[in-house]
């Protein structure tokens, strides 16, 4: 799918999010001079086509209590990594779940997955119990948990206007 | 937070409807007007707990891409290249592990061939070598907030 100029536009308008209001969508198409159908449309098109996975939100854990931010790292022989990828995906405390390249011989993992918790003994003790629930005694594994974190914003796609035309439009 | 907040957290996660009305169906799955819902999420707004509501791009499919990076920093050099990798408006995240690589950053630019260029300035500017680990796969994740 190529954006046009109108797609650049639009996702301007809401990748810092969306309007809290009862109509989102027609307060955007609003600011574009566009109708309320039009944005709609062209939103469905932009799910539809995988840019855009769903209209959500990006909690921040640290803020609910969960200080403990584990990076659990497992090195997983490649026909194994479909099967067991899913089942840490299933775990209730596992928040993301990623199949990365190795680099040998600095990094020897395959699969990451984050671990919140309220606390690093929560975590690996809730750690434990997967590696035991699932068989997992033979995978090597490693935890990294987080010290200090200096920078968490959400990912902008779109150069707007009060942003720098650096990466701009030229591309489009 | 309350049961109420996560249940909401919890529906917004799964993804809100592109349609007129977007906020009805929580609301009235969850007993509420739309106004309390709005409310609440603006609450949650305040207070960061949620940092973004909106859309959720696929950077890759989005044409861009996004990058796990990490990097051996000597203890004795760690803020400052801390400062000089935040300096790049490319790194999303950065976060200090306890790990032989003690630093993590994401990498998000708009066009994957940027990805390159971006890692290769930082490893000059910081004289550390840069282990990039692109995604391969992504397993599902479901609603996960206790309520």
């Amino acid at each position: 799918m190529v954006l046009n100029e109108q797609d650049r536009d639009l996702i301007a308008a809401i990748q810092g999010g969306l309007p809290l209001v009862e109509k989102p969508y027609a307060a955007i198409a609003a600011q574009l001079g566009l109708t309320e159908d039009e944005v709609l449309a062209r939103l469905e098109a932009l799910q539809t086509a995988g840019l855009i996975k769903r209209m959500g939100v990006v909690v921040r854990h640290r803020a609910l209590g969960y200080r403990a931010n584990a990076m659990v790292v497992w090195d997983i022989p490649a026909d194994e990594v479909e099967r067991i990828g899913a089942l840490l995906a299933d775990e209730t405390c596992v928040t993301l779940c990623y199949q990365r390249p190795r680099r040998l011989p600095a990094w020897g993992y395959n699969l990451f997955c984050m671990i919140h918790g309220r606390e690093r003994d929560s975590v690996l003790r809730r750690l434990e119990q997967i590696v035991a629930h699932h068989g997992l005694e033979d995978i090597p594994h490693s935890v990294l948990f987080s010290g200090r974190s200096f920078k968490q914003r959400g990912a902008h796609y779109v150069e707007t206007d009060s942003q720098s035309k650096r990466l701009g439009r030229s591309h489009g | 937070m309350d049961s109420i907040d996560a249940s909401i957290v919890n529906h917004l996660q799964e993804g809100l409807p592109v349609c007129p009305r977007p906020f009805d169906d929580v609301a009235a799955t969850l007993g509420l007007s739309v106004d309390e819902v709005l409310s609440r999420v603006q609450r949650l707004l305040d207070d960061k707990v949620l940092t973004r509501f909106g859309p959720m791009f696929n950077a890759e499919n989005m044409g861009g891409a996004l990058s796990l990076c990490a990097m051996q920093v000597p203890a004795n050099r760690y803020e400052q290249v801390t400062a000089e990798v935040n300096a790049f408006p490319e790194v999303a995240h950065n976060y200090e592990r306890d790990h032989l690589l003690n630093m993590w950053f994401v990498i998000a630019t708009e066009h994957p061939e940027q990805a390159g260029d971006v890692i290769r300035q930082i490893e000059q500017t910081t004289g550390c070598q840069v282990y990039d680990m692109p995604k391969q796969e992504e397993f599902y994740i479901g609603l996960k907030l206790a309520v």
